[in-house]
């Protein structure tokens, strides 16, 4: 009897740390800094062809060397052999981190109010913890443009990596003054205005766009003379476009929007981007001659026309780069950012190529926002954001095995991939007790 | 005489009509493709032959008998045609909301064969699609498996008169916005969703005695009992009790799929598909045991607050546990390439080709009960079929070529500028659809007036 008294005390004291530490089980993965070598892969590097057999090197959140015989002394090793390294995805085009549950008004940060909002900051309401966050980043996609929407000027969007715990550490250094630009057309189905008051309203907006950006270069000579301004943060903020201190990313869908909005930048002598632009196949030889950059997408999507080819969709950003403009692509997503790969794919698929279709989730959208010293390549000298795959990352049949963002090793976790952990098989499973 | 057959016709002209619908079948040899069969494995180098909408023969270096088309598919991949399980494409209308049950409401009612929709599915490989009733009510209208056989103004043909009967139910936060907030009625809760199917299915079981008492007294002579009122909404709710019909019901969190299992349990019904099922995975064992498995979109969340904590290895739990799995649409965008969606689950959950081309095949086949029709490349099955240049699978896969019943109706190389069939009258100017993935979900299309308040909410298009 004192023997399994004895026994069971001494079964009690070998629970007894499991007991105590019960409350806070199981071990949280960090996103973590370092000095990395991913040794021996296939480097895509974008910009300088793809080599093979070759390391990275990754130290203070850049990439520091690429090559074939790097010492790894004072890194840690990642064997790579067999993988392939890519830059990190970039979706020119988003609202990641601006929305949670897209059906709750409570969490949309979009958009605010009022027409002319261009000093609305997507930035600031950046939620670093989003859920969308963890479960954009393991599919390779580590940087992505974040847009406010809405009115005619409905904010200033921001460059964002997806790693960190304040919207500044996200910062990726670029913003644009979104601006929707006023459509002439008929916006679907559910449009039941008249052809005249379509036809009325295009032209009241035009008008009260080119009002508001007469005010705004009142406002900028104003400033540039040194007069004292009363707080007028939307002209303030309008003035930094006409100044070319920020780009203006025009959303514009429709042929004859795209014809009218090429017409309404020229002479302005400012940096523009144009973004959507749906229906630009019909215009490619236009955007082109005006050397307007695009950002277009998303490219799974409908035809705008009943009349049009069924594949327009997917076929659209290839007949933009034959006729000559430099596209990135988007996929105006929140929380179903992760498909950018996919998009790109049936972009490459309907004729972009495979090649120009990376270039455009890489280093074009890197370009077009000014920021290809940084980003959108495996060079020397660049921000660590690279991705290590099991082969193409637009196949979905590809695993992506590892992410880095600003140098940080990212958890290849998030709750999508915690929830298969624990229900794949169910403990208890079918039994009720 | 025959003059009065004539009258006859006539006088019940549409109804003979929609019974009997020409249907229009092919013959053609598709020669030294690979075949995904789906249910027996790859075949490389091979030929499928089909003789009148029938597969006939599947084999190595096939000869086309005289006067039947071969087309050579050298490098290229053949897959059986796609099923949608969940779909609005091809419906005038999607939602009757004016009640929690509108049980005798019939989708093949609104059916519009010259939807553009139709041929859009088709250019992205997909045969058959369930066209369903919406989601505003907990039991909605019985739905119509269509044939996409385009080019039809008669919507009788391209009905699949030969599947078996299905009907919608609806759980969670569309049934209770539109009828206890947007209406003040039951149910407002998922409590009250459970009531109204209970009560429903109850007084359908008196309704049926009602019947049986009466039947049987009318055999007897003198017998003065008048028969029971007619109602062709409990006579449904009869027939799903008697398992004629099967039940797609629309679905997100777990504790409702559960409570549906249990009300099934009860009234011993056993056709039940779980249809999105975002959350099937955490019951994954009890739909798997119960029900006809679950058909779930491959990676949609957070788009609304029910399928917030989702996963997209939903597919991959429900598969490995055993549950009939399939991949769907519910949208006019998505049905263009289910085949990328199907794998998708390859991304998520490592399975197999063959497990992720069934998700879009064999497994939506029976969920609609068609299993030994369509779903796969079998001598004796409907021929259906889809010719890929790559594997369907790979993202950068493009459908060349569909046949329903051996019927070419889609062909990348011969499709033209314009494919619509019919231009309203009305249409001056063509109106532009930006942003039409927001138009393409249609599962709470018609009920707009239940949402004054509740605008932002419902506008947002996703369901």
């Amino acid at each position: 009897m004192k023997r399994i008294l004895k026994s069971f005390c001494a079964a009690l004291l070998a629970l007894l740390p499991v007991v105590a530490v019960a409350q806070i089980d199981g071990e949280f993965v960090k996103p973590r800094n370092g000095k990395f070598l991913l040794k021996n892969a296939t480097v895509v590097t974008v910009t300088k062809g793809t080599l093979k057999n070759t390391s990275v090197l990754l130290e203070n959140g850049k990439i520091s060397q690429v090559g074939t015989t790097l010492s790894s002394e004072g890194a840690e090793v990642i064997d790579c052999t067999g993988m392939f390294i890519y830059p990190g995805i970039i979706d020119g085009g988003t609202r990641l981190g601006l929305v949670e549950v897209s059906s709750v008004p409570e969490t949309v940060d979009y958009s605010d109010v009022g027409n002319v909002t261009p000093n609305m900051q997507a930035l600031t309401t950046v939620n670093p913890n989003s859920e969308a966050i963890g479960v954009t980043r393991v599919s390779g996609v580590t940087t992505v443009l974040t847009v406010p929407t809405g009115g005619l000027f409905p904010g200033t969007a921001a460059l964002i990596n997806l790693n960190g715990y304040t919207p500044d550490q996200m910062y990726g250094g670029f913003k644009a003054v979104a601006m929707t630009f006023p459509s002439s057309g008929r916006r679907g189905r559910f449009d039941r205005r008249s052809d005249e008051d379509i036809k009325k309203d295009g032209e009241k907006a035009m008008k009260e766009a080119n009002d508001i950006w007469e005010n705004a270069k009142s406002y900028l000579e104003l400033k540039k003379s040194g007069a004292e301004l009363t707080y007028y943060p939307e002209m303030d903020q309008l003035s930094k476009v006409i100044a070319g201190e920020l780009s203006l990313l025009i959303e514009v869908n429709s042929a004859s929007d795209i014809l009218n909005a090429i017409k309404w930048v020229e002479g302005k002598n400012i940096k523009v981007i144009f973004t959507g632009v749906a229906e630009g196949w019909r215009v490619a030889e236009q955007i082109a001659k005006a050397k307007i950059p695009v950002v277009t997408g998303p490219i799974q999507d409908l035809p705008t026309r009943g009349s049009d080819r069924y594949d327009t969709p997917y076929a659209n950003a290839g007949m933009l780069a034959k006729a000559g403009v430099k596209v990135a692509l988007r996929t105006d997503e929140e929380e179903n950012v992760r498909n950018l790969p996919f998009h790109a794919a049936f972009a490459a698929a309907y004729g972009l190529g495979k090649e120009e279709a990376l270039k455009a989730v890489t280093i074009n959208p890197a370009e077009i926002f000014g920021v290809a010293d940084q980003y959108g390549s495996v060079e020397a000298g660049k921000r660590a954001n690279l991705i290590v795959s099991t082969g193409d990352p637009f196949e979905t049949r590809s695993q992506i095995h590892h992410v880095f963002i600003d140098g940080y090793r990212i958890p290849m976790s998030n709750r999508h991939i915690r929830l298969y952990q624990e229900f794949l098989e169910r403990s208890p499973g079918l039994k009720t007790n | 005489m025959k003059k009065h057959i004539y009258l006859l016709a006539a006088f019940f002209g549409l109804g003979v009509g929609m019974s009997q619908a020409q249907v229009q079948k092919g013959s053609v040899l598709i020669k030294n493709a690979t075949v995904l069969t789906v249910t027996k494995g790859n075949l490389e180098s091979s030929d499928v032959l089909v003789e009148n909408g029938v597969i006939t023969q599947i084999g190595k270096n096939l000869t086309a008998p005289a006067g039947i088309t071969a087309i050579d598919a050298t490098g290229k991949y053949v897959m059986p045609g796609i099923i949608d399980a969940h779909s609005h494409v091809g419906l005038d209308v999607v939602n009757e909301a004016s009640a929690p049950i509108t049980a005798e409401i019939r989708m093949k009612d609104v059916v519009n064969p010259q939807d553009l929709g139709i041929y859009r599915a088709l250019a992205g490989g997909v045969t058959i699609s369930h066209a369903m009733h919406g989601s505003a009510n907990v039991v909605g209208g019985q739905n119509a498996t269509l044939k996409h056989r385009w080019g039809s103004e008669d919507p009788a043909a391209i009905i699949m008169q030969d599947a078996p009967r299905t009907i919608k139910f609806a759980l969670g936060e569309n049934p209770t916005r539109v009828h206890g907030r947007g209406n003040g009625i039951q149910p407002r809760s998922r409590m009250g969703v459970e009531a109204v199917i209970r009560n429903g299915f109850n007084e359908a079981i008196q309704y049926k005695k009602g019947w049986e008492k009466y039947n049987l007294a009318k055999a007897q002579k003198g017998n003065i009992l008048t028969p029971p009122a007619y109602s062709e909404r409990l006579q449904t709710l009869v027939d799903i009790l008697d398992g004629k019909i099967i039940i797609h019901c629309h679905s997100y969190r777990a504790d409702e799929i559960y409570m549906l299992i249990n009300v099934i349990k009860d009234f011993n019904i056993k056709k039940v598909v779980f249809q999105h099922t975002n959350e099937g995975f955490k019951v994954a064992p009890e739909i798997a045991e119960y029900t006809m498995g679950a058909s779930v979109f491959a990676d949609w969340w957070a788009y609304k607050m029910e399928v917030y904590y989702s996963t997209a290895y939903n597919a991959a739990i429900l598969q490995k546990n055993g549950a009939i799995t399939s991949i769907n649409s519910d949208s006019a965008e998505l049905i263009r390439h289910l085949y990328h969606e199907a794998g998708k689950t390859q991304r998520y959950g490592g399975l197999t080709d063959e497990e992720a081309l069934a998700m879009i095949t064999i497994n939506p086949a029976k969920q609609l009960g068609i299993e030994d029709k369509v779903g796969s490349i079998e001598v004796g099955k409907q021929a259906d079929l889809v010719i890929f240049e790559g594997h369907p699978l790979s993202s950068y896969a493009v459908p060349q070529m569909t046949f329903v019943d051996g019927v070419k109706y889609f062909d990348r190389k011969a499709d033209k500028e314009d494919q619509r069939q019919f231009v309203a009258a009305t249409e001056m100017v063509e109106p532009i659809f930006l942003r039409a993935n927001e138009e393409a979900h249609r599962c709470m299309q018609d009920v707009d007036k239940y949402f004054e308040a509740f605008q932002g909410a419902f506008m947002n298009g996703k369901q």
